[in-house]
């Protein structure tokens, strides 16, 4: 697929070293993969379909129909608590720009897919561990504002450790913010749809992504609330290894369906069609 | 020995409090005058209480808050006028984590919840240290449901060390059920006071407290994550808590400054548990200003404000706090 005008020239991904060569092992399967067939098979293993963790400019170019209009790119974080421990917060920020290519953990905008006009939004776990901090939650408001007065439905692609730690509280009180958002959003009948991937976790999970009309989930993504590590450091014993996928969530009612990342467009494709509702009362 | 460092220190006093005891009651019934003695005794525990409590950190402020003597959710509950416990989520269970119900604070009905930990380890274990599992945030929205359709406040007490993280849990949904709490409280049409009395951890706290009004005693701690799950993240050392702690910033002079606190009440000196009738007096004649308060305001208005006061929390330009460079 060819990388549409809007998209910035490639940065650097995911660690220099599995990165710099022209193959990519996969860890369930273990084939080695070219990865211009990697990338045409949208980061999903060609043999056994694990899912590798997707950039959030992939993920897009992947999804919408053509144009992407990006919104709030203007808002860029600060350190408000000064934080600072083996380097300072805003050089781990700008490291995981020249990193991740990235200039947040989520990129908001504007697209149509299957021809209906969207609100979207994508988290990207490049960034500080897709972590929530004032500028994702912020951006997050933005779109759903503006989606609300577009009326247009709106899709947000989750990936987060959770919460920011170097926002300290008005990390957490993103949750509170972007929940409020949500709930302006949806009181107007629009349609909000939020697709699960691998991570997603903490206070993304418990705010805006568990707040969905229809939650999706992508094949064997991590989903839960507490980390895997304090669960088990809390009971003292392993977790099974299914503990806290997708399909685990699905069998236990939590989300509505578990989607191949290759049928993903077509699955959210169907998904507004129903919600276009043309006799919806007004 | 305690692993709260406040009750350690406590112990130090336990002695001279019992001197000064005894030389009073030994010169109540003497002829001898050792009213100079037991000044310069009173004189010194004074002085002694001022260098131990007169100014904690943050690190002896998360011991404060932890503090087995601080007094709980169900000891303000119970200075209410009257209180009628309401139990279950009506899907699964009743999780003692959390105790909600109707009250009447100052004869105004309301709906009350509170995040209770136990004052004993046989409590502790019935109500799981005070952290709540999905069937006690189900509960809270339920009762939250309950208020906006019966148009009565909501006062709320936090005292947590975060929402369970237990296989359980996770089961029956964890993030969805603080999820829909948030929800509940974002939108319920009538006034909410939130009271940070105790620890305030992470999204299980503040599933509790998007309020129109919140009031954090002085000494409680109100925070992204706990010090030590902190300090397990960015560091993979639990044992860096104490630095994590001074980082967060979750004191309430910090969180007033930011914004996130409405109101601080201070605490006697020593802590909360030290004049706990004159603390819950205190709080529950302040929830009842803010309430009176906030009750003039139409529900469109509340609403309307109450989105504000999120929607600039953590806005990037705010005062004092400019953009660094731009990534492109």
């Amino acid at each position: 697929m060819p990388r549409p005008e809007w998209l910035p020239s490639r940065r650097g991904r995911e660690t220099p070293s599995a990165d710099t060569a022209l193959w990519s092992k996969c860890p369930k399967c273990g084939e080695v993969l070219y990865r211009r067939d990697l990338a045409a098979n949208l980061d999903v293993c060609t043999r056994c379909g694990y899912h590798f963790r997707m950039n959030a400019y992939d993920r897009i170019n992947a999804i919408v129909d053509g144009e992407y209009t990006e919104i709030g790119q203007e808002v860029v974080s600060s350190d408000p608590l000064e934080w600072s421990d083996k380097k300072s917060y805003p050089a781990k920020l700008k490291a995981d720009r020249e990193r991740s290519g990235l200039s947040e953990s989520v990129l908001c905008g504007f697209a149509t897919i299957g021809g209906f006009p969207i609100a979207l939004g994508v988290m990207d776990f490049h960034f500080r561990g897709g972590t929530m901090g004032r500028v994702t939650g912020e951006r997050i408001t933005l779109l759903l504002e503006e989606a609300r007065r577009r009326k247009v439905p709106c899709i947000i692609f989750a990936a987060s450790g959770g919460a920011r730690m170097e926002e300290g509280m008005l990390a957490l009180m993103q949750m509170a913010k972007t929940t409020a958002a949500v709930a302006r959003f949806m009181e107007d009948g629009n349609f909000f749809v939020v697709v699960l991937t691998d991570p997603t976790t903490g206070g993304v999970s418990a705010s805006f992504a568990f707040q969905a009309d229809v939650i999706v989930a992508e094949s064997r993504a991590v989903i839960g609330f507490a980390g895997r590590r304090v669960i088990e450091q809390t009971i003292r014993q392993r977790l099974p290894d299914q503990f806290q996928t997708a399909e685990f969530l699905l069998e236990k009612g939590a989300i509505d369906m578990v989607v191949d990342r290759r049928n993903l467009k077509d699955t959210l494709v169907r998904l507004l069609e129903y919600a276009k509702a043309p006799a919806r009362a007004s | 020995m305690s692993n709260n460092i406040i009750v350690e220190r406590e112990k130090a006093l336990v002695e001279l409090e019992r001197r000064i005891a005894e030389l009073r009651e030994a010169s109540a019934g003497q002829p001898l005058d050792m009213s100079t003695e037991v000044a310069a005794l009173e004189q010194k525990y004074r002085q002694i209480m001022h260098e131990l409590f007169g100014s904690l950190s943050p690190w002896e402020k998360v011991h404060m808050a932890r503090h087995p003597a601080r007094p709980t959710s169900l000891d303000y509950i119970s200075r209410f006028d009257r209180f009628d416990e309401l139990h279950g989520d009506r899907h699964y269970r009743d999780d003692p984590s959390i105790v909600g119900g109707f009250a009447l604070l100052k004869s105004r009905p309301v709906i009350v919840l509170g995040q209770q930990r136990g004052r004993d380890t046989k409590e502790n274990l019935r109500r799981n240290f005070g952290m709540p599992a999905p069937e006690g945030y189900r509960k809270t929205s339920r009762l939250a449901r309950l208020a906006a359709r019966l148009g009565l406040p909501i006062v709320t007490f936090v005292d947590t060390k975060g929402a369970d993280p237990g296989i359980s849990s996770e089961e029956h949904a964890q993030s969805e059920a603080i999820a829909t709490c948030l929800q509940a409280f974002a939108t319920a049409p009538v006034p909410i006071v939130a009271n940070i009395i105790g620890e305030g951890g992470s999204g299980g706290a503040l599933a509790l407290a998007i309020a129109d009004h919140v009031v954090m005693l002085e000494h409680s701690t109100y925070s992204v994550a706990s010090p030590e799950g902190c300090a397990a993240i960015l560091w993979s050392d639990a044992g860096k808590a104490e630095e994590a702690a001074a980082r967060l910033k979750l004191t309430a002079d910090d969180l007033r400054r930011f914004g996130i606190v409405d109101e601080i009440l201070p605490e006697p000196l020593g802590g909360a548990h030290r004049n706990t009738a004159d603390v819950v007096r205190r709080t529950l004649e302040a929830i009842d200003a803010a309430l009176t308060r906030l009750s003039a305001l139409s529900k469109e208005r509340l609403l309307e404000q109450r989105y504000r006061k999120y929607r600039r929390l953590g806005e990037w330009h705010a005062e004092g706090l400019e953009p660094i460079a731009r990534a492109r």
